[in-house]
Parts: structure tokens; C-alpha cells; sequence
């Protein structure tokens, strides 16, 4: 491992050293592969607005970069690794991708990052939850840009108990996953000075949650942790609202849930809901003027996931613009030490295990009266400064930042 | 089994958070009925669902993989038919079954007719294949997350049971499903074109030749099918999320519970239905990792002991 860090210091040296004789592209066009779920249970998550997303930050560029015609290409890779390894390779191969983004779900997030590795190519990862991304499985060319499972663990766990959410009880899927989610989220809680009385495993896909809302119900905590994605996650919340659960006095707080799963929910089971995201529409002028253009185009406002691809988009071609290639290095180097400035990170900064750091923001889901409009659905409790939802890049395990 | 609480008072009442004084099993009684009733709902479904399966398993001896989306098709009809029409609850509620049981009638007419001849496996394979084209095609317009669907006014709210608070809705779908299952019951087992049906799959040349239109009959039976199935799934809208996945979760637990009642037997279907919710909503208490295999596990032992299921005769 120290071998290969060196020499991929020493090869970094060089390709810099080597910079102002290429100022050219490797194929005359950029091609950008978008590769996620888009058929399966995180297919609202990102999905084929995601595509959307990469292809306005394409557009916002002006369509060109150093002259050349940059081209987005999507995939669906089922939430299958093996499938996706094989997208990977494909476009790696024999379709000139110069980068691939998004990839939805941990396990192809990891699979695809160990290929790009390999390949030296560019991955940046907007739609997987877990830290080894940018941990122990760093890459010199990967790139964690959204949220992480940390972030949403300081989000909702830290932020909330500040805000009186101070006892826990954790509805958790029954998968590695779903340990990991209650274990961090129950790490931040009892650090800020709050308490876990309790948690009950549910399977997987599990239709009916009442059973288990009774004992969370009955457990007499101010907040049911929801450890769970998807629609596990959905299904639970409507159910705590029929058992009346947040109007009798107790928060729920899903873990891993954004606007576009709400806006499945509607208001009126989801009111009261805590969650993280590391995107709003409604936040101000810019967040607005680009939620009305992604809504125009796909009749949905975007979420963390897809705003964040537009982000990565974005300053992936502006690396390029920056270096004058497209060679991996390079724009590497570049996208580690540009600083980001856009809407969806208006001052975002990228660590050397590859994280993306960013402001993160504890939303909470309004109520029918309160809100104005069809997407007016958060009032944000909370900012969480990028330095604290994310782990410092020295302490990450990466071998890329520990010096 | 039954146990007083008062020395562990403390404990009871952290733990369940009521004044438990009779324990069943290490937990207060209140909390136990609780669960009891949870599962009687949970059961409604099963019941409904399996009951529908049972029906045209047992008429048709088509093995109806399609039911789940048939499920599913029903919630989507109800949401559909409030976001475009403006259609409320109780008109859905028999629009859906009316709607999915025609797709069902046009599925049986067109294709699942001409597989009679063939072997069950091919009936299997078809309404399989049907329903990945079915929930793949809500899928792509709809997405994944699911639609809202809220609880209409007169059955929203719940009350108070001492024991645990039950929503009226909840309530609702036990009464309900009841009726629609003792209704059907008797439709095939007391009336005069149930007598027929029954005849029909025991020798449907003979009762042809008394000129009864055995096609017809079996036409309809699969309608009927499909329509009990859109009727679990409206009654479910207001409860699970309207999503194209909502069908292919259930479907696999309802073909269990239809294989321990006795394949094509209707009253093992029912009785089995509210039996394994009640089982596994108990199992969500003591032992929640396993409440997803449980009813498997039954499944596993009846096949075992009782092939034929424990309502099912021997054939």
C-alpha cells in the first residue's frame, strides 16, 4: 500500500510536471457516464433525474469544453454490483467514458470505485450512503460528493438532540446497513448527552410496521430513529401517523429519506418528520432559480442526490476547462484543490481521501396548513458546518490523507 | 405464563410504558392484546388475498402469480382514480375490483385460456411473466417511492382500546374483509352458480352437457379472482404506500399461506390467512428478526406432516 502511495505520488508529480505540453483531450469529447438504479427500490432516489441533472450542468457549461463536445450516457445497473462492474468496464473499454458518477447503492458505489481505481479513471459518487468510499477503500480518483452515512448521523442523531429530541428508540432494518445507520446515528446521540432506550430489527421489506411503532410507542422516547431506506422507511412513517405517534407527542426521524420520498409521502403523513439532506430548493434566490429549472424539465424538484450530480458534473468539467485535458492526474489533482462554488455547495472544499465538505441541513417536514405551495415542505431546523457532518479526512482511515 | 409485575414494577413501566400487572410470556397483557389485534388486521389481508388465490387455484388450476400486481393494480386504480376524477374512497372501493376484475376477465379470455391444456407450469410461467410487465410498466410512470393516499374522513382517527390505540381505519379493514370473506364463502359453497362452478372443475365436460358455458364460468371465476385482489389492494392504499412494489412484497407470504391452508381449499384459505397474520404479528414481539419467516417455517412443517395443507383433502 505504501508502494503503490508513493508511486502514485511520483506519477501525480510528473503528470503535473507534464501539464502545459497536452492541453488537448484523449478522444476529442468528454464522455460522462451517469450509472444508478433506475428500475428498482432507490430508482426515485436519483434515478433517470439524475441523468437529467448531469445533462443541465452540460447545458450550464455552455455544452463545450476546450472546444471539444462533452456527452452524458446513463445505465441502470439494477443495484447489482456484477452488472454495474460490467457497465464499468464497458464504458471504461470500449466507449471512451471518461468518468463515471452517481452510483446509487454502497455496494456498487465500492465495486465500481475498485474498477476506476484500477483503470485510473474518475469516479465521483453522489448516490451511495457509506464512508469506506473515501475510508479505507479511498481512491486517488474517487470522489464522495453528497451525503454519507456520518452526515446524516451528525445531521438528525447530533443536531436533534440539541433541538430536545434527547431519547432514542431505533426502528432498524435488519441488514448491515441498517446496524451501521443506528450505530453512528446512537454514537452522536449519547456524545451530545442523549440516550438510546431502545431498538427493535425489522426485516427487510417488511409491509406492516405497527407492531413495532406500538413498541417504539411504548418505549415512551422523543424520537423513533428510523434505521431503514426506501420504501421500509415510507411505509413506516404513514403507519406512525395512522397510529397517531407525532401528534401524541413523540418525533420521528428517518435516517436516510429525501424530498423526493416525502413528496411520495404527501404532507399529511410526513409532517413532523426530521430529516438530513445537503440540498434544498427554498433556501434562497440561486437554490429556487435552479429548482424551477429541474422542476420544468422533470416535474420534480430535486433532491440531495440529484442536485449533487449536477454539482459533480459542474466542477468535473471545470477541472477539465482549468487543466487543459482530460487526463485522469490531472483533473484529479485539480478537483482536489479547487475550492466548489455552486448551488448545490456554495462553499464546499475537497479533502485528500476524496470527500466533498459541505454544509448539511437538519429539515423538518412541515405541516399541510404551513406549507405554501406542492413542494413548500421543509422548515430547516439546523445547519450542520461541512467540518462537522463529515469525518476530517486525517482521521478518515484513507491512506491517501493520513501523513 | 401468567405472571404478576409488581417487583418489577420499575421495569414493566419503562419497558411498555403501561401499569401492567398480569404478564403473558415476560410481557403485559395490554401489550400482548395489542399485538393479538395487530395481527387480526394483518390477517384481513392475508385472508382476502389468499382467498382469491385459493379460488382460482381451485376452479381454474392456474397457480395466479399475477395477484400481487393484481394487488397493486387495485391501489393504483383507487389512487388514479382520485387524482383524475376525483373519485373518494367508497366509490373506489368497488370501482377497483370492477376495473382490475375486467382486466382480469380480458387476461383469462385471451391468453390464459388457451394454456387450460398445458401443463400448471405454463399458467405459472405466463402470470409470472404478466406480472414483472405489469409492475415494470407502473414502475417506469410512477417510480418507486410510492403514492399518497390518504384515509378517508369518516374512518380517520382511532380510539382508545385501554390496551392500545387502535385507529378506526384498521378497525375498518378487519369488518371488512370478514364480509367480503364470508360473502365469497358463500357464494361458492351455498348458492346455485357457486354448485356450478364447483361442478364445472370436477368434470366440466358433464356440465357442459347439461348446458351450463363452463367457459363463461371460469372467465368469471378469474374476474372474481382478480377483482378480491384489487379489493385488498384499495383497502391497503390508505395504510402501505401505493407503489408498483407493493404486490411483489406480499405475494410470495400469500402463496405460503395458501400451500398451509390446503391448495383450492376457501375456507383453509381464510382461516389460515387470519391465523398466520396473528402468528406473525407475534412473532414481530419476541422474535421481530424472524417475523419475515416464520410463516415459511409453518409452510415448511405442514408440507412435512400434512403435504395436502391442514384444510386441503387428499387428492
Amino acid at each position: 500500500m505504501k508502494k503503490f502511495a508513493i508511486a502514485s505520488v511520483a506519477i501525480m508529480a510528473s503528470a503535473v510536471a507534464a501539464l502545459p505540453a497536452q492541453a488537448e483531450l484523449s478522444d476529442d469529447i468528454v464522455k460522462i457516464g451517469i450509472l444508478n438504479d433506475q428500475s428498482g427500490v432507490y430508482a426515485d432516489f436519483g434515478g433517470k433525474w439524475s441523468f437529467e441533472a448531469a445533462k443541465m450542468a452540460v447545458e450550464d457549461f455552455g455544452g463545450t469544453v476546450l472546444g471539444k463536445p462533452i456527452e452524458v450516457i446513463t445505465a441502470d445497473h439494477q443495484n447489482k454490483p456484477d452488472v454495474a462492474a460490467n457497465i464499468a468496464r464497458q464504458w471504461y473499454d470500449e466507449e471512451q467514458v471518461d468518468s463515471i458518477m452517481e452510483l446509487t447503492t454502497s455496494s456498487v458505489a465500492l465495486a465500481v470505485q475498485g474498477i476506476s481505481k484500477e483503470k485510473k479513471k474518475i469516479d465521483i459518487v453522489t448516490g451511495a450512503a457509506t464512508t469506506d468510499l473515501t475510508g479505507d477503500q479511498c481512491s486517488p480518483y474517487g470522489f464522495h460528493w453528497a451525503y454519507d452515512t456520518h452526515a446524516l448521523a451528525v445531521g438528525t442523531g447530533g443536531a436533534l438532540v440539541n433541538n430536545g429530541g434527547d431519547s432514542w428508540f431505533f426502528l432498524t432494518a435488519d441488514y448491515a446497513f441498517g446496524y451501521s445507520l443506528e450505530e453512528q446515528t446512537g454514537n452522536f446521540v449519547k456524545e451530545n448527552g442523549g440516550k438510546v432506550v431502545g431498538s427493535v430489527r425489522h426485516p427487510l421489506g417488511t409491509n406492516d410496521y405497527s407492531s413495532f411503532l406500538l413498541q417504539a410507542q411504548a418505549s415512551g422516547a422523543k424520537v423513533i430513529g428510523l434505521a431503514n431506506a426506501g420504501l421500509d422507511t415510507a411505509n413506516a412513517i404513514k403507519q406512525a401517523s395512522e397510529f397517531g405517534i407525532v401528534q401524541s407527542g413523540q418525533r420521528l426521524a428517518a435516517l436516510l429519506f429525501t424530498i423526493a420520498e416525502v413528496h411520495g409521502l404527501g404532507a399529511e403523513a410526513a409532517q413532523g418528520l426530521s430529516l438530513t439532506e445537503g440540498f434544498y430548493w427554498d433556501r434562497n434566490d440561486d437554490t429556487r432559480a435552479f429548482g424551477k429549472r429541474f422542476f420544468d424539465r422533470t416535474g420534480r424538484m430535486p433532491n440531495t442526490i440529484q442536485a449533487g450530480t449536477y454539482s459533480a458534473v459542474l466542477q468535473y468539467l471545470k477541472a477539465i476547462k482549468e487543466t487543459g485535458t482530460d487526463e485522469t492526474e490531472a483533473v484529479a489533482k485539480a478537483l482536489h484543490e479547487m475550492p466548489v462554488n455552486d448551488v448545490f455547495a456554495p462553499n464546499g472544499k475537497v479533502g485528500a481521501n476524496g470527500r466533498m465538505i459541505y454544509d448539511m441541513f437538519l429539515m423538518e417536514v412541515k405541516t399541510p396548513d404551513e406549507m405554501q405551495g406542492d413542494w413548500d415542505y421543509y422548515n430547516v431546523l439546523d445547519t450542520v458546518p461541512g467540518d462537522k457532518a463529515f469525518i476530517d479526512p486525517a482521521e478518515s482511515g484513507c491512506s491517501l490523507a493520513s501523513k | 405464563m401468567f405472571r404478576t409485575c409488581p417487583r418489577r414494577w420499575a421495569r414493566c413501566k419503562t419497558l411498555w410504558g403501561y401499569d401492567a400487572v398480569i404478564m403473558i410470556f415476560g410481557i403485559p397483557i395490554q401489550a400482548f392484546l395489542g399485538q393479538l389485534l395487530i395481527g387480526l388486521i394483518n390477517g384481513s389481508f392475508y385472508a382476502v388475498l389468499s382467498l382469491g388465490l385459493a379460488i382460482i387455484f381451485g376452479l381454474l388450476r392456474v397457480i395466479n402469480f399475477a395477484h400481487g400486481a393484481q394487488y397493486m393494480m387495485g391501489a393504483f386504480v383507487g389512487f388514479l382514480l382520485l387524482s383524475w376524477f376525483g373519485v373518494n374512497y367508497w366509490l373506489a372501493l368497488l370501482l377497483a375490483p370492477v376495473v382490475v376484475g375486467i382486466t382480469g376477465i380480458a387476461i383469462e379470455r385471451f391468453a390464459l385460456r388457451r394454456l387450460y391444456n398445458l401443463d400448471h407450469l405454463y399458467g405459472l410461467l405466463f402470470t409470472f411473466g404478466l406480472a414483472l410487465v405489469i409492475e415494470g410498466g407502473f414502475r417506469y410512470f410512477y417510480g418507486t417511492s410510492g403514492q399518497p393516499y390518504e384515509t378517508p374522513k369518516l374512518l380517520s382517527g382511532g380510539v382508545n382500546l385501554g390496551f392500545m390505540y387502535l385507529p378506526i381505519y384498521r378497525g375498518w379493514v378487519v369488518v371488512a374483509s370478514l364480509i367480503v370473506c364470508i360473502g365469497t364463502w358463500l357464494l361458492i359453497e351455498k348458492t346455485k352458480l357457486g354448485a356450478y362452478l364447483r361442478a364445472a372443475t370436477e368434470n366440466p365436460k358433464l356440465v357442459q352437457s347439461f348446458g351450463i358455458n363452463v367457459p363463461f364460468l371460469l372467465t368469471l371465476t378469474y374476474g372474481l379472482g382478480a377483482g378480491l385482489a384489487a379489493f385488498a389492494g384499495i383497502m391497503a392504499a390508505p395504510i402501505y404506500q401505493v407503489s408498483p412494489l407493493m404486490g411483489s412484497n406480499l405475494i410470495i407470504v400469500v402463496f405460503a399461506i395458501v400451500v398451509v391452508g390446503g391448495m383450492g381449499s376457501i375456507m383453509g384459505a381464510i382461516v389460515t390467512g387470519y391465523m398466520l397474520g396473528i402468528l406473525e404479528g407475534l412473532t414481530k414481539v419476541f422474535y421481530p428478526e424472524a417475523s419475515n419467516i416464520v410463516i415459511f417455517v409453518i409452510m415448511a412443517i405442514v408440507l412435512l406432516v400434512r403435504p395436502a395443507g391442514l384444510f386441503g383433502r387428499d387428492v
